[in-house]
């Protein structure tokens, strides 16, 4: 093995990610005394919140509607198809209040309302009532919230001077012999150092993984590495099969434009010029959920309904909307349509297709963000210190679909949970046990097997084979015949990691090498994905199932958990979905037929 | 007599040609700034001859496809793809501006790509903005007030006054405009140039801010903000569309009205 300069740092925590929820936590840690190490592998603006647009959710009420957490909550838990955990639900969405309003505080600059209150628009699946009409619970900052969130959580890290490592790529946890996490090896893109940071918590909050596909809204570095190295240290993956596709990814490109344009009244329209949502969501109409609105589009392209030459898109319309509100409410994807299609949105329709965009699982954890494993009968069993935020982590608050608006919601209640949580737990400038050398030797002999790689296939063209066959087999619909098939392909295909080869021998910013170990970290999770989407034998949220159309309470209400070895075989579980509450301030929401 | 001699490694020499193997009707090349930290060598031109017709419309689009197919050691930064993380700014044709949003077919002829202007280069298209991003920290570029908000409330701020951070808050540090001020390639260890000029002005402008007067104090130095000539390369290749130029006069026009 290449004899490596190791770098040692210690810290009281150690957050892996600088998205909104690794640097909410970040931030919460630091202003709260911990000695807290940010790592990341782009310069924190750059992580994937930048690209959120539409709102964050909560119930500030400023709309004059009477709106309400428990209107949230409920909103939440059908959403999420009965997936959802009801106790970390009522927390995120008790927690929405005070945590948004932190936000304002911080200098997001939010949109207003002529009263100078934050601006909230209506966004799919969010009601009054309990759905008897549309909510207005989006807070938004124009059509560009997640950047305006995450800079502002930036700048007030700096406020605090929290100390970042930019730039580094994080390679595998550090776990002792008992299963306790103890940290994290990193390896500097800018000079090819090896960094061993030891933490009393990691905080991984290190994103989706909307890379394992082909076509999705998802940015280039959505890999993963948080849940990949989870799977490595012998821990479970939760609910992965449940994979959002988004209505609007522009058709070809597969950039977003929110569903905050179908809040300011944009609509959806077929070959035939007919507003179909009405047929499948009466009610909600354009913003009913999202599962059920890409669905909805599928079926009309299947049935020969969709637009274009080849009839398989369908169009977004907005030019029904004053040019004014459009530059006022929306000007980011107006911006977006007229790089990405050519069209003026003032005038033309945008030609749209459902698009991969947010990953419902992920590292299952309890509500204060520590991650959990079943351990025999032992569903909620902690692993000591690690934690896990953002979508990277499976609260679940999203369930089998996430709402519009949850994401950026999560990331912050979470990461401020996570950030409360280990200011309870870890005793500050307590002492760090030392670490077998074997533990380090053998996350460098991976490292090594890869950065040596001289195999003939290269990096680009295994991803790309597995991409085209999750894009397949893990789509908007699912049966038993597609899905065995990608079980078939996804292990064909991940067999070609053994003969890969890389060009670049340098230690200086290989991204050849950083792209190569991403892949190994997405390929570990599409077949994750794959196998739990086959075992899957019903249909709910996100997981469409021709063979089994049906929601199946009795036998599938619970969370998949799968492990995965060195040999990448998995191992398959179960836990129990949370039907409680956390208070006796709102009763348990008891599953229903899931009509918009 | 004075001699004078280059700095090293500012000699650009021409490298590899990867030509197009299969017959292809619409194609492009591409000229690429290499140069590796590793050896002693020179910066070059690689050059790589793509076909249109098997690429996306972007020139990151072209830059991925050379990594992927054609020669994985190329090196770039890139993240979002749609002009919102501001990772992938580089020189292209002559102009800084994110490889994402630069159409391929609006470059006539071979497409020249280098890294944004004087600064040090890490490796081939990849610059170091470390120091960029210790002046952007600089500036306290986060909300100071003197008064707390109301426990559990919002601040108020009316749509009027929030306009005034429209075209502010919305950059994405991509520093293409500093890198494309000449007062800046010439001062850039204490001019701070116009991203970080235009965030400090949208903290100047929020409403919610009450630090104003000792934000234009800190400013308000011979280098730091008056190396600004006005020269408006950075209004003119901003990405996103934004007025750094225009912010940096409104700020030189409040230290008028101090005085």
């Amino acid at each position: 093995m290449s004899e490596y300069e190791i770098v040692d740092h210690e810290h009281d925590v150690v957050v892996v990610g600088a998205g909104g929820a690794g640097l909410r936590a970040t931030l919460g840690m630091v202003s709260g005394g911990l000695k807290t190490a940010c790592i990341t592998k782009v310069f924190p603006t750059r992580s994937h919140t930048v690209a959120a647009q539409g709102g964050i959710g909560a119930a500030l009420n400023n709309m004059g509607e009477n709106d309400s957490w428990q209107f949230h909550m409920y909103d939440t838990v059908k959403g999420s198809d009965w997936l959802g955990d009801q106790d970390a639900i009522e927390y995120m969405c008790k927690e929405a209040i005070p945590s948004v309003t932190e936000l304002e505080n911080f200098g997001v600059p939010f949109s207003r309302t002529e009263d100078g209150e934050v601006y909230q628009r209506p966004f799919g699946g969010h009601t009054l009532d309990y759905g008897k009409k549309m909510a207005r619970r989006a807070c938004a900052a124009a059509d560009r919230t997640g950047h305006a969130i995450l800079h502002t959580l930036y700048q007030q890290c700096l406020k605090y001077q929290a100390e970042f490592f930019v730039e580094y790529i994080a390679l595998d946890l550090l776990m002792d012999d008992n299963g306790k996490c103890v940290g994290v090896l990193a390896l500097c893109m800018d000079d090819g150092k090896i960094h061993r940071f030891r933490g009393h918590q990691t905080v991984l909050a290190t994103g989706g993984y909307g890379r394992v596909y082909f076509s999705c809204t998802s940015a280039h570095t959505c890999t993963g590495d948080g849940n990949a190295m989870v799977l490595r240290a012998g821990l479970p993956l939760q609910d992965m099969e449940f994979v959002q596709f988004h209505p609007t990814g522009v058709y070809g490109a597969g950039v977003l434009i929110t569903e905050g344009s179908r809040g300011e009244g944009g609509y959806l329209t077929n070959s035939e010029g007919e507003r179909f949502m009405e047929r499948y969501a009466p009610t909600a109409k354009d913003l009913a959920s999202r599962d059920v609105v890409s669905r909805s589009m599928t079926i009309e392209i299947n049935e020969g309904r969709g637009v274009g030459p080849n009839k398989d898109h369908i169009f977004m319309h907005l030019e029904h909307i004053d040019p004014a509100t459009l530059q006022m409410r929306l000007p980011g994807i107006s911006e977006t349509a007229k790089i990405f299609c050519g069209v003026d949105v003032t005038k033309e329709p945008i030609p749209v297709l459902p698009t991969v965009h947010y990953n419902m699982g992920g590292i299952p954890t309890n509500y204060h963000g520590e991650v959990v494993t079943r351990k025999g009968n032992d569903q909620d069993a902690v692993v000591s210190g690690l934690m896990a935020i953002g979508e990277a982590a499976c609260v679940s608050v999203h369930g089998a679909n996430r709402l519009g608006t949850n994401s950026l919601l999560d990331i912050v209640v979470f990461g401020r949970a996570a950030a409360q949580r280990a200011l309870k737990t870890v005793e500050k400038g307590s002492a760090h046990v030392p670490l077998p050398k074997r533990v380090t030797d053998k996350i460098l002999a991976r490292l090594d097997k890869v950065r040596y790689s001289n195999g003939d296939i290269s990096v680009g063209e295994v991803r790309n084979s597995m991409q085209n066959a999750m894009q397949k087999h893990a789509a908007v619909f699912r049966s038993n015949i597609s899905m065995e098939e990608g079980v078939q392909k996804v292990d064909t295909i991940s067999k070609g990691m053994d003969n890969i080869g890389i060009k670049d021998r340098s230690m200086i910013f290989n991204t050849d090498l950083v792209e190569a170990l991403e892949l190994e970290n997405l390929m570990q999770q599409a077949i994750v994905t794959m196998k739990s989407a086959d075992q899957r034998k019903e249909s709910r949220g996100a997981h469409s199932h021709e063979d089994y159309p049906e929601r199946d309470d009795k036998n599938w209400m619970k969370h998949t958990i799968m492990w995965l070895n060195e040999k990448n075989k998995t191992k398959l579980d179960y836990r129990d979905v949370h039907l409680n509450t956390l208070t006796n301030e709102v009763a348990s929401i008891p599953p229903a037929a899931r009509v918009y | 007599m004075a001699e004078f001699a280059l700095p090293k490694h500012s000699k650009i020499v021409k490298g590899i040609d990867y030509p197009l193997n299969n017959e292809a009707e619409n194609t492009k090349k591409i000229n690429v700034y290499r140069w590796s930290p590793d050896d002693d060598e020179n910066p070059r031109i690689d050059s790589y001859t793509i076909d249109l017709d098997q690429c996306g419309p972007m020139v990151l689009d072209a830059l991925i496809k050379i990594k992927q197919e054609i020669d994985s050691s190329l090196t770039f930064r890139r993240s979002c793809r749609e002009g919102i993380c501001g990772s992938c700014s580089m020189n292209i044709d002559g102009t800084n501006t994110l490889a994402c949003l630069k159409s391929i077919d609006d470059v006539k002829g071979d497409i020249n790509i280098y890294p944004l202007p004087h600064m040090e280069v890490i490796k081939d298209l990849v610059p170091d903005l470390s120091k960029a991003y210790e002046q952007l920290t600089s500036v306290k570029p986060w909300l100071q007030s003197k008064s707390d908000p109301e426990k559990g409330k919002s601040r108020k701020q009316s749509p009027k006054e929030r306009e005034k951070i429209d075209g502010l808050w919305e950059c994405v540090l991509c520093f293409s405009c500093s890198t494309s001020c000449p007062s800046y390639w010439w001062n850039g260890d204490k001019y701070l140039g116009p991203a970080v000029l235009l965030q400090a002005y949208r903290w100047i402008a929020d409403s919610r801010d009450e630090n104003t007067e000792q934000r234009l104090e800190e400013l308000e130095d011979s280098f730091k903000l008056y190396r600004c000539h006005t020269i408006m390369n950075c209004t003119k290749t901003c990405p996103k569309g934004l007025n750094p130029a225009k912010a940096i006069g409104e700020i030189k026009k409040l230290q008028l009205e101090r005085k």
